[in-house]
């Protein structure tokens, strides 16, 4: 079976132990996670995962039970099953010479990008978008030095007024 | 009532109705060894290593359905528990396990006897806690039960830093009677249509088969099974875990599937239009290769863990919650269909059924000069008559077991399934013994596996527990030295055992009786003489056939009907 991209987003305790459970369930059956974020929630007891991964129908439905069954966990979904947001920052340090500035400035603006940091010799952009344009913006740079790259990794949430906490 | 973390502790376990703590005291748990000092109420059972400690538990869980409490130390103390964890883990067997660690101001700084215990159990337990504070001992506990005996049950371990078991200091105690676990689901119940669909699909059946498991013997409904089983008329296998889950002298019982499972049960699976599997979790040693497994079946599964469904094998039908009420609204809902079962087809199922009986797919070459393993395992069910617990070991002697004992009642067979560790017998008996005193418990074992767990020989005499070892010794790891005869062109690397103890010489230094059995002849009549035995252990060293193997034999990577019967060579019979 063809292996997709699945965003799942997880509800967990707020507790010590917590990501090493999820991150110990992939490790010990042999799953990839391609990309992960953590931070509390609104609700303070409970954290919030984005976690994005690629394997089949088959594998993603069982990975979804395994993480249901730990005990930390109060919620999991599959976001990429229905209609959703998704977004990334990125922060790229560039290293650029008075030749290179305006160049930079120019598709900064297109990309709806923002410089945060200047320096003589570099910028650092400011970058919030689906993964698409994330890429697109990096393989823009061409020749500009590129010196460091932060990715914040995929954050999803459903379209529509359904919350992950209400399913419970 | 002000009490200490040490005291509280106790105090918890008596609420749970703890009867046997199974233990080795160290640094970090004396203060809570201090506080159960003289306790009249929880006995402590004190093992000779924290693995016999960990399967002794395991052992008495399985025999009686009680959760078993380990009690150990630090450090090593848990570490030597990580093999029984992972063994009850893989059968999903409650457990609580109560480790000490180091004072919280040393967590972390590589002190004396210090490991990071919930990192090292945390892929083999259901859960673990580590306890960051005096005010949350009693509630992780009541959680800690709660995880441990609900759902899929399985060993759940609660790390106490040596701190918070500090006599001196102490606070209000209150047992929780409810405590929070929004994120730990209770089994759902399934719809009435599902169940209905169920029942539909199940008297639509012309070649049916059921395949119960390991969770009808956990979630008690072998009375619910046999009730459906006996209602529909339909032929019924076990896997291993779930022997006993069906009475094994019941004509409809087909015996034990799989790997080293019967011709008639194999073959039923193969050639079966619906199966119904209960409890069961289409283990590789069940199914053989998946892509040839039950080719022609709609099958219905029914499981409290609802990652079990479609996990190996795609199910056409899940029935998700506790087997026994399962099973009994199944069992309500197939009635209004009964009439609809094809009686013919039926008729002509149970023919070919019969048929396939006829193979006699257990019988064996009988000697009266070597002793037959399997002579062994028929004599204890007749001496016994097949109501004694029996545990085992893993390897040859295991599947002898399973397959020569017929066992009609649940939680009598007790065997590290999943794992499949040797050194289990032993120490599983120990716990199925002071579960049931005045039961029969034998440990049916090899002789390599039995020195994996030799030492709790001492723990048995201390306790006056008078179970009966029984050793087939051969000289082999007979499982491997099989493989390697079958996929090594015997060259037995490895397997032969040299330097073997003096079997009897051994038990009698322990304190035990020692009785060695050499001839056919004198099988019967020494084997009593052992269970005649009633107070003491005996040690029973019975030498066997050499070369025996296991019959019949699913190779793996190979389906249900293409099973070896008889030796390879020229005799041999492919089914």
């Amino acid at each position: 079976m063809d292996e997709k991209r699945h965003i799942i987003s997880i509800l967990v305790e707020n507790e010590f132990g917590s990501l090493s459970r999820i991150a110990g369930l992939f490790s010990a059956r042999g799953y990839n996670i391609h990309c992960l974020n953590v931070a509390p929630t609104n609700d303070e007891s409970i954290s919030r995962m984005t976690l994005v991964t690629f394997c089949n129908d088959q594998k993603i439905k069982q990975l979804a039970k395994q993480l249901d069954k730990l005990i930390d966990v109060v919620n999991v979904k599959d976001l990429t099953e229905e209609t959703h947001i998704e977004r990334e920052m990125l922060l790229l340090k560039l290293k650029c010479n008075k030749n290179q500035r305006d160049e930079i400035k120019r598709l900064t603006d297109i990309f709806r990008a923002r410089i945060i940091d200047v320096t003589d010799t570099g910028y650092t952009v400011e970058l919030t978008g689906a993964t698409e344009k994330i890429l697109a913006f990096i393989e823009s740079m061409g020749k500009i030095k590129i010196i460091e790259m932060v990715r914040s990794g995929t954050l999803g949430i459903s379209r529509g007024i359904d919350s992950l906490e209400n399913i419970k | 009532m002000k009490l200490s973390g040490s005291q509280i502790i106790i105090e918890c376990l008596k609420k749970e109705g703890v009867e046997f703590i199974f233990g080795y005291p160290g640094g970090a748990v004396l203060h809570i060894y201090d506080a159960l000092f003289g306790d009249k109420k929880i006995k402590h059972i004190l093992t000779r290593h924290e693995q016999g400690a960990t399967h002794a538990a395991d052992g008495y869980a399985r025999a009686c359905g009680k959760p078993g409490v380990v009690l150990v130390t630090s450090g090593p103390g848990i570490t030597n528990c990580v093999t029984g964890l992972a063994t009850a883990h893989m059968d999903s067997v409650p457990m609580i396990i109560i480790s000490g660690q180091v004072s919280r101001e040393y967590v972390g700084s590589d002190a004396f006897q210090e490991a990071d215990a919930t990192g090292i159990t945390r892929p083999v337990t259901k859960h673990n806690f580590l306890v960051d504070s005096r005010e949350s001992i009693a509630e992780v506990f009541k959680k800690a039960f709660i995880i441990a005996t609900t759902g899929r049950p399985g060993p759940v371990l609660i790390d106490i830093p040596k701190d918070l078991t500090d006599p001196k200091v102490k606070i209000n105690f209150e047992y929780p009677k409810k405590v929070k676990l929004r994120s730990y689901k209770a089994p759902i119940s399934e719809s009435k249509s599902k169940i209905d669909e169920a029942a539909k699909l199940l008297a639509s059946a012309k070649k049916p088969m059921i395949y119960a498991g390991g969770g009808v013997i956990l979630g008690n409904a072998h009375k619910e099974l046999a009730a459906l089983v006996k209602n529909i008329g339909y032929p019924i296998t076990n896997t291993l875990m779930g022997l006993g889950c069906y009475p094994a002298t019941d004509n409809q019982f087909l015996g034990m599937l799989g790997m080293h499972g019967t011709y008639e049960a194999n073959m039923a699976m193969h050639d079966c239009d619906v199966l119904l599997a209960v409890g069961a979790r289409f283990d590789d040693r069940v199914t053989g290769d998946t892509s040839k497994f039950c080719p022609s079946a709609k099958i219905i599964h029914i499981d409290v863990d609802p990652s079990s469904i479609s996990k190996i094998i795609e199910v056409d039908l899940s029935l998700v919650g506790e087997t026994s009420k399962i099973l009994r609204d199944l069992n309500k809902a197939v009635k209004p269909y009964l009439k609809n079962i094809n009686k013919s087809a039926l008729k002509r199922w149970w023919t070919q059924i019969d048929k396939w009986r006829t193979k006699k797919c257990l019988s064996y070459k009988t000697s009266k000069t070597i002793i037959k393993p399997q002579s062994v395992i028929e004599t204890l069910y007749e001496i016994t008559k097949g109501d004694a617990y029996v545990t085992s070991d893993v390897g040859q002697h295991q599947m002898w077991a399973a397959q020569y004992y017929k066992f009609d009642k649940p939680n009598r067979w007790i065997n590290s399934g999943g794992l499949g560790t040797m050194g289990f017998g032993l120490p599983a008996a120990m716990g199925a013994q002071l579960a049931y005193p005045k039961s029969e418990v034998i440990c049916v074992t090899g002789e390599a596996s039995i020195l994996m767990c030799i030492q709790e020989l001492a723990t048995c005499l201390q306790y006056r527990l008078p179970i009966k070892v029984i050793t087939l010794n051969n000289r082999y790891m007979g499982m491997v030295r099989q493989w390697q005869e079958f996929f090594y062109e015997g060259r037995y690397a490895m397997s032969y055992m040299e330097a073997i103890p003096d079997f009897v010489q051994l038990a009698s230094s322990f304190g035990h009786i020692g009785i060695k059995i050499e001839k056919p002849s004198e099988l019967k009549s020494k084997l009593q003489e052992a269970m005649n035995l009633k107070d003491r252990l005996v040690f029973v060293d019975i030498i066997t056939d050499q070369e025996e193997n296991v019959y019949p034999m699913i190779k793996s990577g190979q389906a249900h009907n293409e099973m070896h019967l008889s030796p390879t060579g020229k005799d041999t019979e492919l089914a």
